[in-house]
């Protein structure tokens, strides 16, 4: 039941105790109690929402930026990706294989914001050897959800 | 000379579909919620309009041999074979067809003519009485009850049957109902049908869509199987209604024939739904997967959803239809789906569009979102509450 109730709340956090229940053919109690127990485990970490921004008239910009590191001796390069994922404007960063070494979000109200972030915060640490900073124009899918799409049902009247 | 007194007397007494004026209805309305389209809300899986695609630009735009593409009917093949534990030489036994709805008809043509009879489980898909009408046949109405779960009786099969009988209908998981028949009960009505020289019309384009355990088919058991012409198709399971593509297997003499109708009405169905038909088989199971458990969820909001208002409603095991009961509200089929859609914009099916005994109840398809489920629920609360008063 675990992982059907991930599967769900994967799509849509906001689905009641009463209807996970109903859909799973199982109890509310057992619902709630699984839920708990993945909550404390940290299966579950937290509950989001997905929002266009661009609809909302909220300017939000996002860049994706690749960092390439000195690893240090013994830390590996978990000591420089926690120096960088500390700051409320990184909102993901991963050590990734490839040409650089840790892939990190940021999001700011606008370029300026965001380029002054790497500036100041971002390249200045002692162990970030470069930063390439490339910023999101336009998002199509995220997290496996079409925008932009125009949710109208398109069947037609058929007989049958 | 009029137009009207040139056309056949069978065809001017053939009904038409009576789901239609709800739909010019609806049409007018905003943010009516529809549970009236029996087909599913999912796009076709990427991957197989993709390789629709690609055989266009690949410029595969010509007919394939009547009976279809042979690399289609092989994996036609394999898929009964490995679903279905059915087999089908891919030369002699299987014709691929524009929907399941042609293979209804040449089946039909088939085998059904002037004086003869042919049974049809009523509620039922309202094509099969149109179609047997066609043929110039006489269709026999097996009334299905609530108590049952709307499952075929041996009794009352025995009672339809009479010497002008050469046709049953049988289509499970079904439309309207969703009611599926499990392997006791096809065991129980082979009893009544092996001995007899009646062709078996087995409608199983809803076969996927079974919520308990493995779709049975009536042609699995060995004493029917030469009589049994077993259809089924793409659009239901994999999500491809318009994509128009169906196909029967059968008996060589039965398929030698119907192919001959086929051929000369359609030639063959259409290419590049073929192209993308084979790439279903063969990688589409996960995507019929998908499709199959968010089904289910939806289904167990929509049942237990109408069983929590007072409208009892039996489990559906198949299709994508619940068939509650709404004679609690003293409203008939028709009063009820009109007066609903009036007032709180919810547009379901009523029962007796699907056949005589359908009255007393309304079809409403789960094809639609959870959310979309949940407030339709929540209106035909409202609307049932004071109904009620």
């Amino acid at each position: 039941m675990q992982q059907e109730i991930l599967e769900i709340l994967r799509t849509n956090s906001r689905i009641s105790d009463e209807e996970l229940a109903v859909m799973l053919d199982t109890d509310v109690e057992s619902v709630k109690a699984v839920i708990k127990d993945m909550e404390a485990k940290g299966i579950i970490t937290g509950y989001k929402t997905l929002i266009d921004w661009e609809k909302a008239n909220q300017s939000v910009v996002t860049a994706f930026i690749e960092v390439r590191v000195t690893p240090q001796r013994g830390r590996g390069f978990d000591k420089v990706a926690e120096r960088i994922y500390q700051y409320p404007q990184v909102k993901a960063c991963s050590l990734m294989s490839g040409g650089f070494d840790l892939f990190v979000v940021v999001e700011g109200k606008d370029m300026k914001e965001v380029a002054l972030f790497v500036a100041e915060k971002l390249a200045t640490i002692e162990s970030v050897l470069s930063t390439s900073t490339h910023f999101v124009l336009k998002n199509y899918k995220d997290n496996g959800v079409i925008f932009d799409r125009n949710g109208k049902d398109e069947r037609e009247a058929v007989v049958l | 000379m009029r137009i009207k007194d040139r056309i056949k007397p069978h065809i001017l007494a053939t009904p038409p579909s009576g789901i239609r004026k709800y739909f010019d209805l609806i049409n007018e309305m905003k943010d009516a919620i529809s549970l009236g389209i029996g087909e599913p809300d999912f796009e076709t899986p990427w991957i197989i309009r993709e390789e629709g695609i690609y055989s266009l630009e690949k410029g595969k735009t010509f007919y394939s041999s009547n009976a279809g593409f042979i690399e289609l009917r092989r994996e036609i093949a394999a898929y009964m074979a490995r679903k279905y534990n059915l087999h089908y030489d891919p030369a002699e036994e299987i014709l691929v067809t524009v929907g399941g709805s042609e293979a209804i008809d040449i089946a039909l043509r088939t085998f059904a003519g002037p004086g003869d009879e042919v049974i049809i489980p009523e509620p039922s898909f309202v094509a099969y009485k149109g179609c047997a009408m066609f043929c110039g046949a006489t269709p026999v109405p097996l009334e299905l009850k609530d108590e049952h779960q709307f499952r075929i009786q041996p009794e009352q099969l025995e009672q339809c049957i009479t010497d002008r009988t050469t046709v049953i209908i049988i289509a499970y998981p079904n439309n309207p109902t969703g009611a599926i028949m499990e392997y006791e009960d096809y065991a129980r009505i082979v009893e009544v049908l092996k001995d007899k020289d009646i062709i078996v019309i087995s409608d199983e384009l809803y076969a996927e869509l079974n919520y308990k355990g493995k779709h049975v088919s009536i042609a699995q058991f060995p004493e029917m199987k030469d009589k049994t012409i077993v259809i089924n198709g793409f659009s239901k399971a994999f999500a491809m209604t318009g994509w128009r593509i169906g196909f029967a297997c059968g008996h060589p003499d039965a398929m030698e024939q119907m192919k001959k109708i086929h051929q000369y009405a359609v030639m063959c169905s259409p290419t590049t739904a073929q192209f993308a038909a084979i790439e279903a088989l063969r990688n589409g199971e996960p995507e019929v997967r998908r499709m199959v458990d968010e089904y289910d969820k939806r289904r167990r909001v929509m049942h237990d959803g109408f069983n929590k208002l007072g409208l009892s409603c039996f489990e559906p095991f198949g299709a994508f239809y619940c068939f509650p009961c709404i004679r609690s509200t003293g409203l008939s089929s028709d009063e009820f789906c009109e007066k609903l859609l009036i007032e709180e914009k919810v547009l379901t099916v009523p029962g007796n569009a699907f056949g005589a005994c359908g009255e007393g109840f309304v079809r409403a398809t789960y094809a639609t979102s959870i959310e979309n489920i949940r407030e339709a629920l929540a209106r035909i609360g409202r609307f049932v509450e004071r109904v009620r008063k």
